[in-house]
């Protein structure tokens, strides 16, 4: 029975960052066994995660599938701009790095680091989205929206859901804003925070397999 | 302003739906009039809408999976007579109907009355067997459950409001697609199925973080029950595959809604790939129903057995090698569509691979009855059912496996009789089996067992009345989902067939009767300390009904069979262990987050599948508003003093010190 070690048995331990330093008053109490809050809700919210990306994956598989389908329409070496994705890569990018500065703010408790910082990661964010709804507008303009082909079906789907959740985390963006300024750095607010973090640095994840996937494998063809 | 809703909608045409769905609708009109009256919706609403305390919501998930298992099983009776009228003639149900009764059918039995009755018996038993306090996250139960209730009521609206799919319980294109389902029926089933489906996923994470993240002292992996090692794999396989269906609905979504063209026949759509996907989730969801299952069996087959259970090890590698290689199969369910014999034959060699592990559990299992002293109480029945039942559905399933025989036997009644003999002989004698065992615990008072075996020998000959005919019919080459036909040969089958399903509904009265007739008597069969049936795991070791908090202090887990050590030892010094220090125990406070988030969304997908635009951005503004406003509170939980904690917990001491002066040490 030595074999194999329980969870319980080896208490707390960081994941990513130093967990020990900010654990609540609490996180010894017999209440959720050994192992604290902060543990339990950042490893939730990644099996959370890895569901997301499941479901992504079969989004990429449909898309694999289907890139070739365009019957007799446009294909993405007609269709793709790589300059703007691009620059709506680099925002991605630097709202991933502002994102990361913002948590250290929170950490710190510093207010100007933390509005600061999240507020830069929101305009980046924005400003992906616009990008990103002026892409498929002009698409849709020329004719070359969702319902021409099996190919743009899967396109949109693809990219289009990547878009959503970088809308409901603009959504979820503002209301930790609202929630550390009406109730300051509480224990779960940080949690709460750690969890946005951990869901936008996903977001660029995906982004890095559709740039790939979609835009270079694409234009390339 | 109400979408595609007109009066139209009603079927006052059609009788059947419309008078049961008023019966229905009368009956739970006076049962709500009746808890107004009595003044019973205070109490429902502190102590049970909101709660989010793990056993609360588990007796929920399984009171909804038995309210639905009779509309499933109405669904069913009424398919089985139509068939056993149909011959030379039309039966009494139109085909248009028909095909809505086998699609409700399917979709109710997996989705609302399998799936929440698992997911309920895990909610009861894996937190106390893992001796903590609560899951991971208990008010994200408590909207999983919601969410699930959500899109049950969804489905049975469908019976009178509209219509219900007509494409089976999994909508295949191009049939499902708007062009050739313009109803509503279709979008009924699909946004059922994706809100029921977000809740679903959020118990697989709820639970995956619980079983590897919270245990009582010394609870290693290595020493948990099995039943908590199936919930394991089947929340894993929660996680990895019910975002494959969400997606793949999602998609067939943007089809029928927006003219997408992911499975129509022009435009370069494929069908193929909603099979893939349908599959490679569809295949793990009979593993995420069936895994839990043999976890109930384990505890039953070694708690009446009075042995341990006979190779943990392997029954832990059997159970995780399942989890894998279901997600290694799904093709086996289209070998007739065209994927050539090369790839058939490989995925028809791992489907027969996944048969050792699963051959491995029932030989664990005999090896336990080996030498034990067997008690053959009713849940110790339904296992013994289980066994026979489940090896010949198994072996029909290994011959499914041979691409060349499911050539011959694809889409006949063969088909169906095969997996309703893994699913009933599997699943649901197990479901059957859980209830029986832990209802003690969950209410403290056992079920009348008379009555219980009496419902377990109607259901046992009920289901071989009922199936073994659809096996023979299968071989005489009778199709499924077949409305009337004129084959004399058939027909002594099909009634053969009926008269199984009258024997099943006996046995469904006399569940209900023990229910009853139980709670009448539950003085007599009150469980005073908490371990009824000598159990081995730490659910016994505290009161039954568990208190809020479950365990006053927390046990300290020494090996396998946690509380069966400790018993021993007690029984040995023939004392209790000291009174230990009480402490003040934080609970979660009650939430209405998950009930309100319900509400919202039952809005929402209702008019979503009526489209009624305004009112979807009025549910979803509200659901969001829900969440801020859970995320805004101040207070997350209560505090149980010690004083009490130390009252609640004496009164279990002092009925386990009477019945201790009565027990001798066992050999």
């Amino acid at each position: 029975m030595s074999a194999a070690q329980g969870t319980a048995e080896r208490g707390p331990y960081p994941i990513g960052h130093d967990a020990t330093e900010h654990r609540e008053p609490h996180a010894e109490h017999a209440e959720r066994g050994v192992v604290s809050k902060r543990i339990i809700v950042g490893y939730g919210f990644w099996i959370f995660l890895l569901s997301d990306i499941v479901m992504f994956s079969a989004f990429f598989a449909t898309y694999a599938v289907l890139s070739d389908a365009t019957a007799g329409g446009p294909s993405g070496k007609d269709l793709f701009h790589l300059n703007t994705v691009a620059i709506e890569t680099a925002c991605l990018l630097l709202s991933s790095f502002t994102c990361g500065v913002a948590s250290i703010g929170a950490r710190a408790h510093n207010d100007l680091m933390y509005y600061g910082a999240m507020a830069v990661t929101a305009i980046f964010g924005a400003g992906f989205l616009s990008l990103e709804i002026h892409e498929f507008a002009g698409m849709v303009a020329i004719g070359a929206g969702p319902s021409r082909s099996a190919f743009l079906s899967a396109f949109f789907t693809l990219v289009g859901c990547h878009g959503l959740h970088v809308t409901l985390g603009l959504m979820w963006l503002l209301t930790m804003m609202a929630q550390v300024f009406a109730k300051g750095y509480r224990a779960d607010i940080l949690r709460r925070v750690l969890c946005f973090s951990l869901f936008w640095h996903t977001l660029d994840i995906i982004w890095i397999a559709i740039f790939t996937v979609v835009y270079l494998m694409g234009a390339a063809q | 302003m109400l979408g595609k809703l007109t009066w139209a909608a009603i079927p006052f045409d059609q009788p059947i739906p419309l008078f049961a769905g008023a019966i229905v609708g009368v009956i739970l009109l006076a049962i709500l009039i009746y808890i107004a009256l009595k003044g019973w919706i205070p109490y429902l609403w502190r102590e049970w809408i909101t709660s989010v305390d793990h056993k609360r919501i588990g007796v929920m998930y399984i009171f909804l999976a038995g309210v639905m298992l009779l509309r499933g099983f109405s669904d069913a009776i009424m398919m089985r007579s139509q068939q056993a009228l149909a011959f030379h003639s039309e039966g009494y149900l139109p085909p248009d109907h028909y095909d809505q009764i086998f699609s409700a059918h399917g979709t109710l039995m997996i989705f609302f009355v399998a799936m929440p009755f698992v997911i309920g018996l895990m909610n009861v038993v894996v937190p106390l067997q893992l001796g903590v306090r609560d899951v991971a996250f208990p008010t994200l139960n408590s909207v999983s459950f919601w969410l699930t209730a959500t899109g049950a009521l969804l489905v049975n609206v469908s019976l009178v409001v509209g219509e219900f799919a007509r494409t089976g319980w999994l909508p295949f294109p191009p049939l499902s697609e708007l062009r050739y389902s313009p109803g509503v029926g279709v979008d009924y089933y699909l946004w059922s199925l994706q809100i029921s489906g977000v809740g679903t996923l959020l118990t697989g994470v709820n639970f995956v973080t619980t079983i590897l993240k919270i245990h009582a002292p010394g609870m290693t992996y290595m020493r948990m029950p099995v039943f908590c090692w199936t919930a394991l794999a089947a929340n894993l396989l929660i996680v990895a595959a019910f975002p494959i269906l969400t997606a793949t609905l999602a998609m067939l979504i943007l089809d029928r809604y927006l003219g997408f063209h992911f499975f129509t026949n022009d435009a370069g759509g494929n069908l193929m790939i909603f099979m893939n996907l349908i599959w490679a989730w569809g295949h793990p969801e009979v593993y995420i129903l069936i895994l839990p299952a043999f976890g109930v069996f384990s505890e039953v087959v070694s708690t009446f057995s009075r042995k341990p259970l006979f190779g943990y090890r392997s029954m832990v590698i059997a159970t995780m090698a399942i989890c894998i290689i279901a997600f290694m199969v799904w093709l086996h369910h289209f070998f007739t569509m065209g994927a050539g014999a090369d790839v058939n034959a490989v995925f028809g060699i791992a489907s027969m691979i996944i048969a050792v592990p699963t051959g491995v559990k029932i030989y664990n299992w005999l090896f336990t009855m080996y030498g034990g002293r067997i008690v053959y109480a009713t849940p110790m029945l339904w296992s013994i059912g289980f066994m026979i039942t489940f090896i010949i559905g198994g072996m029909t399933g290994v011959l499914f496996a041979v691409p060349p025989a499911d050539f011959l036997l694809h889409n006949s009644l063969f088909l169906v009789a095969h997996f309703h003999n893994v699913i009933i002989g599997g699943v649901l004698f197990g479901a059957f089996a859980g209830y029986t065992f832990w209802f003690p615990k969950a209410f403290g008072f056992r079920l009348h067992e008379g009555l219980g075996k009496a419902a377990f020998w109607c259901w046992f000959i009920g289901f071989y009345l009922a199936f073994v005919p659809l096996y023979v019919l299968g071989l005489l080459g009778m199709t499924r989902r077949m409305q009337h036909y004129d084959v004399p040969a058939w027909h002594p089958w099909t009634l053969v067939a009926f008269v199984g399903a009258v024997a099943i509904l006996v046995g469904i009265i006399f569940q209900i009767a023990q229910l009853v007739v139980s709670f009448r008597h539950r003085e007599e069969l009150r469980d005073l300390t908490g371990d009824p049936w000598d159990g081995r795991s730490l659910e016994w070791s505290t009161a039954s009904p568990p208190p809020a908090f479950n365990f006053a202090v927390l046990p300290n887990v020494e090996g396998g069979d946690a509380y069966w050590t400790i018993k021993q030892r007690v029984l040995e010094q023939q004392t209790l262990a000291a009174e230990p220090e009480y402490e003040d125990i934080e609970v979660p406070r009650n939430s209405a987050t998950g009930f309100i988030c319900a509400f919202f969304a039952t809005f929402m997908g209702f008019a979503l599948i009526w489209y009624i635009w305004w009112l979807v951005a009025v549910g979803f503004v509200g659901a969001f508003v829900t969440f801020v406003a859970f995320a805004w509170r101040d207070r997350t939980e209560d505090v149980i003093p010690a004083d009490e904690v130390a009252r609640i917990d004496r009164i279990n001491r002092s009925a386990r010190s009477a019945a201790l002066a009565q027990m001798q040490p066992a050999e």
